[in-house]
């Protein structure tokens, strides 16, 4: 049986399924009931200054988008950060902590950009014997426009900064929780590694507006007819976290580094593909908002079986094997000919390949056989593009084959075995040149 | 379509069945409340001698008044708003879609289905009626299992087709709740058309060629307009007065003039049809009922299904009428499912069809075989009538043979049986009678008409059931009437 263990930055948890921090990690009650039903660990929802805490809106925090029966696809919220006293909070984890020893306890937080406030609360936060902090650089609504979370994360050097008071002031690993709302997830990465973080976690939520309520023409969720951007994450997000994790595992500066991968993990297939991209741990949230806690018995089952059944024991077996495959377009090999394949006993003819490929792509899928209703690609056309597989509605219908010799009908050219990108091709102005 | 009934025979049968009918009082108990009571004491019968015979069983108020509800309410009510878009989200959007090829009017069906999930149920109406405006009836009453959703895609590769009648409903009933018509008339022709019979056919007909300017008068030979919509078909299909609601639909478009009680070959001549009008369009239906060929076949106790099932339509309440307790059906199509599970929804204990051929070659379609099944109703097979049990004046049941097909041949095998009934129904089919004296050509004994459904005569076209080549479905008929209207309009507009 496969061991689900987890060691994250010398943390230990039962299992690498941790809730993110958000409303499930408010307070006890609910990470004791996330513990009983078997998550590995918690970040607790993030922690403010001392003092009078934030106050929410007293309407609709979230909005969504949903599939036709109402599977929720995408959720949006403007909640804030942890609305109850410090000291609740710290009170709090200190005995969740300690009555469950054995699951990682990180606690988030959240205070201006300054060196002192941030050294004071550290100091809290060790005392409740927490396994290590994640700083919040992420949330792009609401504290934001205090110059805090996201407004930070924009900035390396405010990372960089940050990061490094937190580590000079804590003896608790630093990991840093990165935004997505920049052009290059890279930058953040590498001021937090220079700042001396132990790890990032990523992503935060997408600045997003769900819909707009076309009868009284506002943002949804709307708070007496006005509405403001919020943060989205679910389902939807998860191939942009999916991508940001895979910049940094394999970006020369900061591979490496470890990552809490964060981004739509909804079974436990999702982790898996994180954690195949490198991630040591991955935190959940709107699928646990969505099911609840006993979620995490199939994402625990489901990895563990799939990992039985490939042969991985541990999950460092498997960890960031897909790394290595990941690389820049220019590197693809252009000899690599396939062609789209239509499996004429699984086809049920609705017809949606010829639709996509005559009305969008390259022609190549005829429509009628011997005067039948048929349906059949011409490998005269066929580019591989893709999309009529996409678009099929039977799963492995339409399959991409891959041409090892002849000559590719299309372009009339032989099919070369040998691997040649883009920066030897000909049509390449920038090509290198084999040296003579 | 509107079948002529006789009047006094109705009313004829009427009074002896009430005559017969025992004041029973409504058993509190359910469906079957008829059943133990019937069976423990059947007529008082008196281990008689011989040829005693026992009287028809044939009374009105078997059920209680939430039986009659629950068994003539909607047979498939309309999806919630929900379920329309979880159903909506199936289809494919097929290209060149095989379930719109299927449909005889053509209704371009990917796409009302994708306006219904896009939120507007309304422009899926619009997109419906555009090819059919009977689609709220065509909704309820096309046999989908062998037109549009026989070639969904989904059926062929998971037997389980998008339910596309549902979804039709879905939007056509949102539609129907509009205040406003949804067309306007083109500026007026000044000519002037006449249609006979306002069923499917005359109504499709009456309104395109509304719609184009023309003015139509529907010559009507019953009450009301609808023709089967109204007084055929089986009521659980077309509740809460649907159909006509529907003909108020239609006719809200203006420019159309019913005229109720003119039968075309009574009071109504052709001729004087064709000189009073620019046009003539000919959807009177079929009057006539085929013949079962046995002796004693028109006696006391033996009905035509048609006219039972009008009078259910019009029943104001139905605990008033007189159902048999041993019914027989004769024939295979949906005439012959409606008149029996309608009986057997009426309190009948028991329900037998007797068709001559084999299931697959009933014109009834599997999913009507099995709402016939489900309800009660037993289907027999390879059997036909031979003879009529006589007594008393009256048919007490049939004597039937075996039937075998030899080489596509029916014939009988000279074994027989025989059934005891109280009722026995004859819906074999009807027939044209052609009461225009021979003056349009006739192909297989109905109006032969060509593809634009113009008939042999200029200046007449013709549809639905009465014209050669129909499918006798309603939806068959609207296509008949749509393209004889586009036909005329083309004629006229020349």
């Amino acid at each position: 049986m496969a061991d689900l263990r987890s060691n994250f930055l010398g943390v230990k948890s039962p299992n690498p399924f941790w809730l993110a921090s958000a409303p499930p990690t408010d307070k006890e009650y609910n990470v004791v009931r996330a513990f009983k039903a078997g998550w590995g660990g918690v970040v607790w929802k993030t922690l403010g200054e001392e003092g009078p805490p934030v106050v929410n809106v007293n309407g609709p925090r979230y909005g969504a988008i949903h599939g036709p029966d109402r599977r929720l696809l995408g959720l949006n919220n403007i909640e804030l950060i942890t609305d109850r006293p410090l000291e609740v909070n710290l009170r709090e984890i200190k005995k969740v902590k300690r009555e469950w020893p054995d699951r990682a306890m990180i606690v988030s937080l959240m205070v201006p950009c300054e060196e002192e406030p941030w050294k004071k609360i550290l100091k809290r936060v060790e005392e409740t014997d927490a396994d290590a902090v994640e700083l919040n650089f992420g949330c792009p609504h609401g504290m934001s426009e205090r110059g805090m979370g996201a407004a930070v994360g924009q900035v390396p050097e405010y990372i960089e900064m940050v990061a490094r008071w937190c580590k000079q002031h804590s003896r608790m690993p630093v990991i840093v929780k990165l935004t997505p709302n920049i052009t290059d997830v890279r930058y953040p990465a590498r001021a937090a590694m220079r700042g001396g973080a132990d790890a990032v976690s990523l992503i935060n939520t997408i600045s997003s507006i769900v819909s707009v309520d076309l009868d009284n023409f506002a943002p949804v969720p709307t708070i007496d007819g006005k509405g403001s951007h919020g943060g989205y994450c679910g389902p939807a997000v998860k191939p942009i976290a999916l991508n940001m994790v895979a910049e940094i595992a394999r970006d020369p500066e900061t591979r490496g580094l470890p990552i809490s991968a964060i981004g739509g993990v909804t079974t436990w297939r999702d982790a898996a593909e994180f954690i195949a991209m490198s991630a040591g741990t991955v935190q959940v949230c709107t699928a646990a908002m969505t099911y609840g806690f006993r979620i995490v018995e199939e994402m625990k089952s489901g990895l563990a079986r799939w990992m039985d059944e490939k042969g991985y024991r541990t999950i460092d077996d498997f960890r960031g094997r897909a790394v290595g495959n990941v690389t820049d377009w220019q590197y693809l090999n252009l000899n690599a000919i396939s062609k789209a394949k239509i499996d004429q006993d699984l086809c049920i003819k609705c017809g949606r390949c010829y639709a996509a490929c005559e009305d969008t792509s390259h022609q190549a899928i005829m429509k009628e056989k011997d005067g039948k209703r048929h349906f059949e690609v011409m490998d005269n056309e066929c580019v591989a593009c893709n999309l009529c597989v996409e678009v099929c509605p039977v799963e492995s219908c339409i399959t991409m084959v891959r041409q090892t010799s002849g000559v590719d009908p299309r372009t009339n050219k032989p099919i070369s075995p040998d691997y040649a990108n883009w920066t030897t091709h000909p049509n390449n102005p920038m090509r290198k040149q084999a040296a003579e | 379509m509107a079948a002529k009934k006789k009047a006094p025979k109705k009313a004829a049968r009427k009074a002896a069945a009430r005559k017969q009918a025992k004041p029973v009082k409504a058993k509190a108990a359910v469906k079957k409340a008829a059943k133990p009571a019937a069976r423990a004491k059947p007529a008082p019968a008196k281990p008689a001698p011989a040829k005693k015979v026992r009287p028809a069983d044939i009374q009105a108020g078997r059920l209680t008044k939430q039986d009659y509800a629950a068994n003539f309410g909607d047979l498939h009510p309309r999806l919630t708003d929900h379920e329309a878009l979880v159903e909506a989200d199936r289809c494919f959007f097929c290209h060149d879609a095989p379930c719109q090829t299927a449909c005889p009017t053509s209704i371009d069906i990917p796409m009302f289905i994708r306006e219904i999930q896009a939120g507007h149920p309304k422009s899926a109406a619009r997109t419906i009626f555009d090819q059919n405006i009977l689609g709220g009836m065509c909704a309820r009453v096309c046999p989908t299992e062998t037109l549009c959703e026989e070639v969904c895609v989904r059926q062929t590769s998971e037997g389980k087709p998008v339910k596309i009648g549902m979804l039709q409903r879905y939007a056509t009933d949102a539609a129907m709740g509009e205040k406003k018509h949804p067309y306007g008339r083109a500026k007026s022709s000044g000519k002037k058309v006449a249609v006979v019979g306002a069923g499917p056919a005359g109504l499709a007909c009456a309104h395109r060629l509304a719609m184009r300017g023309h003015d139509v008068t529907v010559y009507e030979a019953r009450a009301k307009s609808g023709g089967l919509n109204e007084y055929g078909i089986a009521s659980y299909k077309s509740v809460d007065d649907f159909a006509r609601k529907e003909v108020d639909f239609v006719l809200s478009i203006g420019g159309i003039t019913v005229e109720h009680g003119k039968a075309l070959g009574k009071a109504l001549k052709i001729a004087d049809l064709q000189a009073n009008h620019d046009a003539v369009f000919l959807g009177m239906g079929l009057q006539g009922v085929n013949a079962l060929g046995v002796k004693d076949e028109n006696s006391k106790g033996i009905e035509d299904a048609v006219d039972y099932i009008a009078e259910l339509r019009q029943a104001k309440d139905l605990a008033k009428l007189p159902v048999g307790r041993r019914v027989l059906v004769i024939g295979g199509g949906m005439t012959a499912i409606d008149v029996a599970v309608q009986s057997k929804l009426l309190g009948a204990e028991e329900v037998t069809i007797l068709y001559r051929r084999g299931q697959e070659h009933m014109k009834a379609s599997r999913f009507e075989q099995e709402l016939a099944q489900t309800r009660g109703v037993k289907i027999r097979h390879w059997v036909a009538p031979k003879k009529v049990v006589v007594a008393d004046g009256r048919a007490t049941g049939l004597t039937c043979e075996y039937m075998k097909d030899v080489k596509g041949k029916l014939v009988g095998t000279g074994e027989t049986f025989t059934l005891e009934a109280d009722m026995i129904f004859k819906a074999i089919g009807q027939t044209f009678i052609d009461v225009n004296g021979g003056a349009l050509s006739l192909d297989g004994g109905r109006i032969r008409v060509d593809a634009d459904r113009r008939t042999s005569v200029r200046g007449i076209w013709a549809g639905g059931d009465c014209a050669a080549g129909g499918k006798d479905l309603t939806v068959a008929a609207v296509d008949d009437g749509r393209r004889a209207a586009e036909s005329i309009h083309a004629f006229l507009s020349a």
